[in-house]
């Protein structure tokens, strides 16, 4: 019985793993189109394909990143602020995701900022 | 010494390991960041003037009102008005009760115009004015219902002693050059600044929004920076904040995009 049972675990293990691995690729062709109409400027586009990698992949820090810096340059600053958190509590040791968050920080404060003293 | 040694090969190492493993591209962005006030109902801004004090070698009142008139002009879309600026001074005091601090020459002699704000507390005798509404509503029907910039402005010598770390050369043996962080005792002098901008609504002369900020500068005792000059470097710093209270500004930056 408790051959059965790890050899059921093996299995599903098995099946699962290209799954997960389908999803991450999938969500990677997402990122990859995303980067490059980024590049070229066409920023609501690359938020529709970020948009998309992280529902295909909600473990994919990258794609987080990508859709803060995009909703940041749009100027959706609450949901900027949601993506950059997501993505630091996925890949907390990530420094460029770090150091982009800490720039956003930086310019959020000073837009909210009133009466400071 | 070792554990910031440590804490710096761990982060260098943290960003290297991270570089290695991921594909990243720097891009150009630009933040919009939308005005804290709702300016939309303006078509004029009129920058009114202050009430200043703090030193003599800074007209507090002429500078901050000419430094505000110049950057609206040009980070702003509300048409500034040029005008004198108000004697606020002698409007806050008029019927009411003359500050103890007045500017006499000699004793005897009458006081020779307004008198000299030192210090915070010689401020508070004025504040009343920037709440007298039916003040400002003349001043808004004079200048076609503007949205008015007034307030205080306080700039001030100080002067600080402690201990300060500051980074040093030296050379070992081997003629090699190393900076290390000393920690020295100094006496340091230089300005502290204290503005409150108060925006005044020019229809009803209500006011509508008021921001304080403080930035000081300090320097070596035996440097000798001029008072004007330490001003503009202050003010230079929380422009842009004062800016983004009426506008929207686009911020310019780079990001790093992951694979």
């Amino acid at each position: 019985m408790r051959l059965f049972s790890i050899f059921a675990v093996f299995l599903l293990t098995l099946s699962a793993t290209p799954l997960a691995a389908d999803a991450r690729g999938d969500a990677k062709k997402q990122v990859e189109f995303g980067i490059a109409v980024a590049q070229r400027g066409l920023w609501r586009e690359a938020i529709y394909r970020w948009e998309r990698a992280t529902q295909i992949d909600p473990t994919y820090a990258a794609a987080h990143n990508n859709l803060a810096i995009a909703y940041e340059h749009e100027g959706e600053l609450d949901k900027a602020r949601a993506a950059y958190e997501k993505a630091v509590e996925l890949e907390p040791g990530n420094s460029f995701i770090k150091q982009n968050y800490e720039l956003f920080k930086e310019i959020n404060d000073r837009s909210t900022r009133q009466d400071n003293q | 010494m070792t554990a910031r040694l440590a804490r710096t090969t761990s982060s260098l190492a943290a960003v290297v390991l991270t570089a290695a493993c991921t594909s990243y591209f720097e891009i150009p962005i630009e933040t919009p960041i939308r005005p804290k006030l709702d300016v939309s109902a303006f078509q004029r801004v009129f920058v009114a003037g202050f009430v200043a004090g703090g030193t003599e070698d800074v007209d507090g009142n002429l500078e901050t009102t000419r430094l505000l008139r110049s950057q609206l002009r040009t980070k702003s879309e509300l048409r500034v008005i040029d005008a004198d600026a108000l004697p606020l001074m002698e409007v806050a005091l008029d019927g009411h009760e003359t500050p103890a601090a007045t500017n006499v020459d000699k004793p005897g002699d009458k006081p020779s115009g307004p008198p000299t704000i030192k210090d915070d507390a010689d401020l508070e005798p004025y504040e009343h004015v920037f709440a007298n509404v039916e003040y400002w509503k003349r001043i808004g029907e004079e200048y076609q219902q503007p949205l008015i910039v007034t307030g205080t402005v306080m700039f001030a010598p100080q002067a600080r002693s402690g201990i300060v770390q500051r980074d040093q050369e030296v050379y070992d043996s081997f003629g090699r050059r190393r900076v290390v962080p000393v920690r020295t005792y100094m006496e340091r002098k230089g300005f502290v600044l204290k503005p409150k901008f108060i925006f005044i609504d020019g229809r009803t002369g209500t006011v509508l929004h008021s921001e304080n900020y403080r930035e000081e500068i300090l320097y070596n005792a035996n440097q000798t920076s001029p008072a004007l000059s330490s001003y503009f470097e202050l003010m230079d710093r929380l422009i842009p904040s004062f800016l983004s209270t009426l506008s929207s500004q686009r911020i310019k930056g780079t990001r790093i995009l992951l694979q």
